[in-house]
Parts: C-alpha cells; structure tokens; sequence
C-alpha cells in the first residue's frame, strides 16, 4: 500500500521526465551527435590527467591509477548531476520564456518541477566515459577489496551526485537575484567540479580549506579515493571519507536556502 | 462563496506602488473583465491571486485560499493562461501536454482522456492534436492553452489577454466556447482585456483599474452609460451622400469626403447593426463598412477624465 502510494506520488514526475526523453528522441541524429559531442568532453578532461601523467609520475600524493580514480569519481558524479539538474543554472532562460510563471500555477513544488523539465540524455556521453574510467581505475589500482569498499563507493557516487546537485541548485536560487548571472556561479558549477578531480594535495592551504568546507567538492572524490586506496594524506583520515553523506546535507542546507530567498524575490516574469 | 477576495491589497515594486488598496470580491459562477492601461496593476494583481508575487501589505484570498501559503493547493482549483506565455509542451505533439498536465493534477489516466476528448471536440482541436505544439497557429495554440487550463475542472479560470493577436474568426470560436463552457460548468471567469468585444461578449461585471486604484466595478453598460463610449459603424458608400441624420438608433459623428465615407455611433441596446446597415443600404448603395469598437485605453481614459484624474 505504502508502495502505491508512493509510486503515485511520485508518477507526476516520472510523466514529465518521460516527456523529456521522449522530445530527445524525436531529433535522433541530433541526439546522437550530441551524445558523440558529450564524449568528447569526457575524454577531453581525461586528457588533461593523462598528459599530465606522461610528464610526471606522482602529483600530489597520487599516481596514475589514483588520479584516475578521483577522475573517474568525480565525473561520474558530476554528469549524473548535470544530467538530473544541471539545467537549473539556466534559470533565467525559463524565466525570460515565462516557463517559471506556468510552474506557479501548477500544483506541485517548484523545485520538483524545474528538476524535471529537463534531462539531458546527452550527457550520458560524458557519463560513460566517467564509467570506463571508473571500471578501469577500480580493475588496475592496488585495492583491498572488502564490503567496506563496496559500501564506500556506493556512499561517494551518491554523495558526490548530491553534492554537485546543490552546487547546481544553489546557482539556480542565485540566478532569480542575478539575472545574467550563470557566469558567477559557474565558479562553483564548473570550477567545483575542476577542483573535485584534483589531488587536493595541490592545492595551498586556503584554496584546500574552500573545497573542503565551503564549497565541499574534496569530498566527491579525493576524499573517498584516499581512503578506497589506503593511501597517506594527515589532511584526509580515511574516517573523513565516511562523511561524504553529512558534505551532502550541508551543501543542501546551503541551496535550500539560496533557492527559498530566491523564490522569495522573485516578482513574476514582466507584462 | 467569494471565489476571490481582496482587501486593501498593496504591492510595491521599489519605490513605485502597483496596486493601491486595491478592495473587491468576485462570487463563484461570475464573469469579470479585469481591465485598465498598460502597467495599471492587472497582471500584479493576478500574480497575487495565484501566489507568483508576494503582497507588500493587505488581505487576498483566491478560492478562500492563502496563495502564498497553499499556492499547491489554489493551483489545484483554478486555471491560469498567461497570453503571452505558453504552458504546453511546444517540443511534442498537443495530446502529450493533455496527458502529461493529467498527471501533474494526479488525474487517472481514464478521467485524464475523457476530458481531453470532450474539450478536444468542443474546441474543434482534434486534427492538431498529432502537430508539435510550436507548429500550431496562434488561434490553435491560445485554444490548447485554455483547454489545457481547463483540463482538471477548475472552479476559477484566469485568462490573461486570451485573444491577442487572434484574427477575428479565431477571437470568435474562443468566446463562443468559453460562454457554452461557463453555461454548463458554472465556471467563475476572470479575465484582462484590450478587446471590449471580449467584455462585450463573456463579462457580466468589468472592473477598471487606474494606477493601481479601482476606478470602476458595475456593469459594460453602465461602463459605456457613464463614458459614453459607443460602438462605431463606418458605411463607405458609392456616390457622396448627404448626411445619415435619420437613422433610427444612431447618431451621425462625422461625415468625410461629400459623404463618401460616413461614422454613425449607435448604441448596442437600442439598435443592431443589421438594422442600421438595412436602413441604410435600403436608401443608399453601401460599398463598405467596418465596426471601431470603443477603445479599451479610450474608455479608460474617460473614466479617469470623469473622476477628475486624467
């Protein structure tokens, strides 16, 4: 009964995102180039670590493997974020076509429904790319495997999904103050997910304290790889890795309130 | 029941004030034309009632509801369409936006299609129902945007500017629809305007407002009783003509060109057009003719010289 119930909840969305995906389809052979164009970028950012990796050995504490691990995590949760939500930060395009005014007026929360006006299949480029990454960084690193391993992964791709998820959120709350302001808060969107796939080693003290409590993307991936890899990082306790979670709550503390005072603010599209 | 009601409702937007005390009730099963100028306060005051914009001070309930409190709830008795905005899905065929708005309203898929297919026909929607949304023509997309907002059986429907932009034959079908529609269900009407036709023809009540104030709340002939303002019938004729100053129900206003061209104002509740027109062409040979309804921002702007403001 609980499970009908909830099923119905949830079945408004689940009809809006099927809508999306089915317009996706509609345009197949854009669809796929945009597929094609989203692995492109995938394998972009994986260039960078493998240049670097071909000059030096060991940066930042890690090598190879490991930095391929923090890629691998940290794309992962990033297009699975950017996929659900990362058209939140396109906020005031929907407020220019009116889109918002007609969230109003229909019963359901506002939030909910702009998370799932949109889904970017397309991004399933980018997220496949973080897979193979992943499969392989897991396959080849020195790792000893227990359930405790198992769990830990899991907890990190759903935590740093969460993560990026309120950095998205977050901007989106921004944008109803800002307007125009995507590029400020792609800062955190972007820039939060360039720092998540670094070695948090390399950064100086400042920087490393920002993406760890602040804007807390140390906790996507580098976090949890030292701790999977059993490596030495006095910054990065392996016990630190197990608080992913509560980096995820946090963040959400923070967007839920940049999205109320931005709801707040807002004043309706004009005319 | 008061479907709507306002007391002393002010909005300010910096330092300018929108809405100004703005008091007045709306009963369930009335038809209301909400009309005034161009940033007088009709489009604040709707994003009140259904909750986009938070009042500065002041009292508003929409279906006995708080809607910035219970906005999920106003939003599940009322139907709202923006003009100038669309709530369809413009990427995907019409029917989806019908199944898909079903489910937003948590109707069950059966209840969702029989009423699709009752609007669909009554709207005469059912060939575009397969066509993307953004490939219909304005008159059928603005008919899609009300049958959408009428989908869940709202007790108040809302429509903001409904037929602008529409060609007349499209203008026509929509109120036509919209009096069977309010005829059967007893739905309440709010509505802005520019088009007195629309006034004309669905609203039983108008209420005007002037930055921001009520200026006026009584019946259209009343309205036109208290401005004067008249329908025009323009007669362009095949030879000049003396003047028509002996049509019965109509005033001769101007004659132009020897009487080639000449304006009779006429009052809707005494004469109709065809007995005018009759009268006429039975004496003269008729060429032409258009109506000038009363201009809205005309009728407006003799209601604020008449308070003594404009």
């Amino acid at each position: 009964m609980a499970e009908t119930t909830l099923s119905q909840r949830l079945r408004p969305y689940r009809v809006l995102l099927a809508s999306r995906a089915r317009a996706q389809m509609q345009y197949r052979a854009s669809f796929v180039t945009d597929i094609l164009g989203t692995v492109g970028v995938g394998l972009a950012e994986f260039a960078e670590v493998w240049v670097i990796f071909h000059n030096v050995d060991v940066l930042g504490g890690l090598d190879f493997t490991a930095a391929l691990l923090v890629f691998a995590l940290s794309n992962l949760a990033f297009s699975l974020a950017d996929m659900f939500v990362g058209h939140l930060d396109q906020l005031p395009r929907y407020i220019r076509a009116g889109q918002v005014d007609a969230f109003y007026v229909r019963p359901l929360p506002l939030l909910a429904q702009l998370m799932t006006s949109d889904l970017s299949l397309r991004r399933v480029g980018r997220l496949s790319v973080a897979l193979v990454a992943l499969g392989v960084a897991l396959t080849t690193a020195d790792i000893a495997w227990s359930p405790a391993t198992v769990a830990l992964i899991v907890l990190t791709v759903v935590s740093g999904t969460a993560i990026f998820s309120a950095l998205f959120t977050a901007a989106g709350g921004l944008q109803f103050f800002l307007v125009d302001g995507a590029e400020f808060t792609n800062a955190f969107t972007y820039g939060g997910s360039y720092a998540a796939q670094q070695s948090q080693q390399v950064f100086p003290d400042p920087l490393r304290i920002f993406w760890t409590f602040v804007v807390p993307t140390a906790f996507v991936a580098y976090i949890p790889a030292v701790a999977i890899l059993g490596l030495d990082d006095p910054l990065a306790p392996s016990w630190l890795a197990w608080l992913t979670p509560v980096a995820g709550l946090l963040a959400w503390g923070i967007a839920a309130t940049c999205w109320r005072l931005g709801t707040r603010h807002y004043q309706g599209a004009g005319g | 029941m008061s479907i709507i009601e306002t007391r002393d409702l002010v909005r300010d937007f910096k330092k300018t004030r929108a809405l100004d005390r703005m008091t007045f009730s709306v009963e369930a099963g009335e038809a209301v034309g909400y009309i005034g100028a161009n940033g007088a306060g009709k489009s604040t005051t709707i994003k009140m009632l259904t909750g986009i914009l938070k009042p500065t001070s002041g009292h508003v309930r929409t279906c006995g509801l708080d809607p910035m409190r219970q906005r999920v709830e106003v939003a599940r008795r009322i139907g709202v369409v923006f003009g100038q905005r669309s709530q369809l899905w413009w990427d995907l065929p019409l029917r989806d936006s019908f199944a898909i708005l079903g489910a937003v309203h948590r109707m069950d898929e059966t209840a969702t299609r029989a009423r699709t297919d009752l609007l669909v026909e009554q709207l005469e929607m059912g060939p575009q129902l397969g066509t993307a949304v953004r490939s219909l023509s304005l008159g059928q997309r603005m008919r899609a945007e009300i049958a959408a907002a009428l989908l869940h059986s709202p007790e108040l429907l809302i429509l903001d500017e409904p037929t602008i932009g529409l060609d007349v034959l499209s203008k026509q079908r929509l109120r036509e629809f919209l009096v069977a529609e309010r005829q059967e269900q007893g739905t309440t009407l709010l509505l802005t305007t520019h088009d007195m036709g629309d006034i004309e023809r669905l609203c039983d009540r108008v209420l005007v407002v002037d930055h921001g104030r009520l200026a006026f709340d009584g019946t259209l002939t009343g309205l036109a009783g208290t401005v004067g303002a008249q329908r025009i019938l323009v007669i362009d004729l095949a030879q000049p003509t003396p003047d028509l100053a002996d049509v019965p129900g109509a005033t001769l206003v101007e004659s132009e060109s020897d009487g080639l061209r000449q304006r009779l104002s006429f009052d809707a509740e005494a004469t109709t057009v065809a007995a005018v027109l009759a009268h006429v062409s039975s004496r003269h040979e008729v060429r032409d003719l258009t109506i000038e309804e009363p201009d809205i921002e005309d009728v407006v702007r003799r209601i604020y010289a008449a308070s003594g403001r404009g």
